[in-house]
């Protein structure tokens, strides 16, 4: 069992409270899956010759800014970073490959989460309410956001097992289920030469899809094709710099409910995650049906 | 009217008032507000109380009820009803997936749509749904009637016992075992029967009979996958 969110405001006003709406639906979904969580929020891009990354240090009190001066001095090229905790977001010039490759061979401990114009990723082991206190998560504001808890049933509970999963820019993926076929669909990608980076099932349903983008499909025909290629259970919540996308496996044994107004669409496993909702009464409720692709544009 | 809020009261302090208060206080009408999606509310009743949740309400409502008639003013989450022995649920609203699982009796009627694995394994429960259900309803179904008076999903009536269903709209698919049979003169009473007690407004004449083909109910080694 794990816990899904996703909310993406159709307001300016909403966008500024995004954060505060969210955290209360991740939190409460705690009780699906209390052993660690994630959220990946968006905002709008930042400049097209600009990256942002999001990086996380296991160790608490890493030096971050040691981490930046020397990218500064190994690139020639400029670098921010912000730190929280035992996250940190990098905006850099330096191209998402070379940045990869250097922090593989300098900062081996550094586990890059989320790279792209406009997401910024937190995942943590830990209870739900927890991690939100912890990177703030009520604080945070942008366009929309999609959250997970996670009870772990197939791999380790680390920090790298947390959901949301990435590939590509500005793309992620949460998942509730398991599937039965990750490991024939990574030796799949993995002669095409696409990196692993965990055991972890979920992770070969994100690397699939962006596989499928990567060689011209949209989201939405990728998901056409994973109908058919992922074995398993899924409720399968994704999203990129421009939408939401919410699909479930043709039995459907993955809850999911969707509150939809004019403020907001609210995306949750459990109702009672969405019941502080302004205007939840009012909302359009329903539930998403199999093999049914719900997309929601910014 | 006495009124319950569930923004004050846990789920465990409701439920071990309606099982261990209220049989001795005779109170015959009661609401609850403020459900908020939580789940197991009204569980495990066991005396003829009216009961109303204004509300939507979370997984479970109304699970192993005896006797009690519960109306919920909005939608439930998952199995609504289920192993109830008697008495009535209405759902005002829709009912997610496995909405009378495994009831042997009573009335469950969900005056909008029920989601997929309606009436799973129901063994004597009298189920009717104002709009669509699901796939896989009345999956192993054992015994009772599953009315519907919109259109079903996928495997209809998939591995079939003794309950019969009855389907106003369009089948996408009958599951195996399930076929569609003439309607006789006691299916037209029974569906107008429970219709009328769900307040549902159609003709028995608009329905027609899905029930077991029986071909299941003995292991044939020769049939292979056939199954």
């Amino acid at each position: 069992m794990c816990g899904i969110v996703g909310l993406l405001a159709r307001t300016s006003e909403f966008r500024e409270q995004l954060g505060q709406m969210l955290t209360p639906m991740l939190v409460c979904m705690g009780d699906r899956g209390p052993d660690s969580a994630g959220l990946a929020i968006f905002s709008s891009a930042i400049k097209p010759s600009l990256r942002q990354f999001s990086l996380f240090a296991s160790q608490r009190g890493f030096d971050w800014l040691d981490l930046r001066d020397r990218l500064r001095r190994d690139t020639g090229e400029d670098a921010d970073i912000e730190t929280l905790e035992n996250h940190a977001k990098l905006t850099t010039s330096v191209l998402p490959g070379k940045v990869r490759s250097w922090l593989a061979e300098n900062f081996r401990e550094i586990h890059l989460l989320a790279v792209g114009r406009s997401i910024e990723l937190y995942k943590d082991e830990g209870h739900p309410s927890d991690i939100a206190a912890r990177y703030r998560f009520s604080q945070l504001t942008g366009t929309h956001a999609v959250g997970h808890t996670r009870m772990a049933t197939e791999s380790a509970v680390t920090p790298a097992h947390a959901h949301p999963y990435t590939a590509g820019e500005d793309f992620c993926l949460v998942h509730n289920g398991s599937l039965s076929n990750p490991w024939s669909l990574r030796r799949m990608l993995e002669k095409r030469g696409i990196h692993f980076e965990t055991d972890n099932d979920t992770e070969a349903a994100c690397r699939y899809l962006e596989w499928r983008m990567s060689q011209g499909d949209t989201l939405e025909e990728a998901l056409q094709k994973a109908f058919t290629e992922l074995d398993g259970f899924y409720t399968l919540l994704m999203a990129t710099a421009d939408k939401m996308v919410l699909v479930r496996d043709a039995f459907a044994c993955k809850p999911a409910i969707i509150a939809e107004t004019t403020d907001y669409i609210a995306v949750s496993s459990e109702f009672r995650s969405l019941a502080h909702l302004p205007g939840i009464h009012q909302a359009r409720l329903f539930e998403p049906v199999p093999e049914e692709i719900y997309s929601w544009n910014v | 009217m006495e009124r319950l809020d569930l923004s004050h009261l846990s789920v465990r302090e409701l439920n071990q008032y309606l099982h261990h208060e209220l049989p001795k206080n005779g109170v015959e009408e009661l609401e609850i507000v403020n459900p908020n999606g939580l789940h197991s509310i009204a569980v495990g009743l066991t005396v003829p109380v009216r009961i109303r949740v204004l509300g939507h309400a979370g997984y479970y409502l109304a699970g192993m009820n005896q006797q009690a008639e519960i109306t919920v003013q909005g939608n439930v989450g998952w199995s609504v009803a289920e192993n109830m022995m008697s008495g009535m649920v209405k759902v005002k609203g829709f009912a997610s997936e496995c909405a009378g699982a495994s009831a042997h009796g009573g009335l469950l009627v969900v005056e909008g749509s029920a989601s997929s694995r309606c009436g799973i394994s129901m063994k004597g429960v009298d189920i009717v749904v104002g709009e669509d259900v699901g796939h896989m309803s009345a999956f192993m179904a054992q015994a009772g009637k599953l009315v519907i008076c919109g259109n079903a999903g996928a495997s209809l009536g998939d591995s079939l016992y003794e309950a019969v269903i009855y389907v106003r709209g369009a089948i996408h698919s009958l599951g195996a075992d399930a076929r569609e049979e003439p309607m006789a003169e006691n299916d037209y009473c029974t569906v107008d029967e429970l219709l009328a007690k769900a307040g549902i407004n159609y003709s028995s004449k608009e329905f027609k009979r899905v029930a077991s083909a029986r071909t299941l109910y003995h292991w044939n080694a020769e049939a292979g996958q056939e199954y």
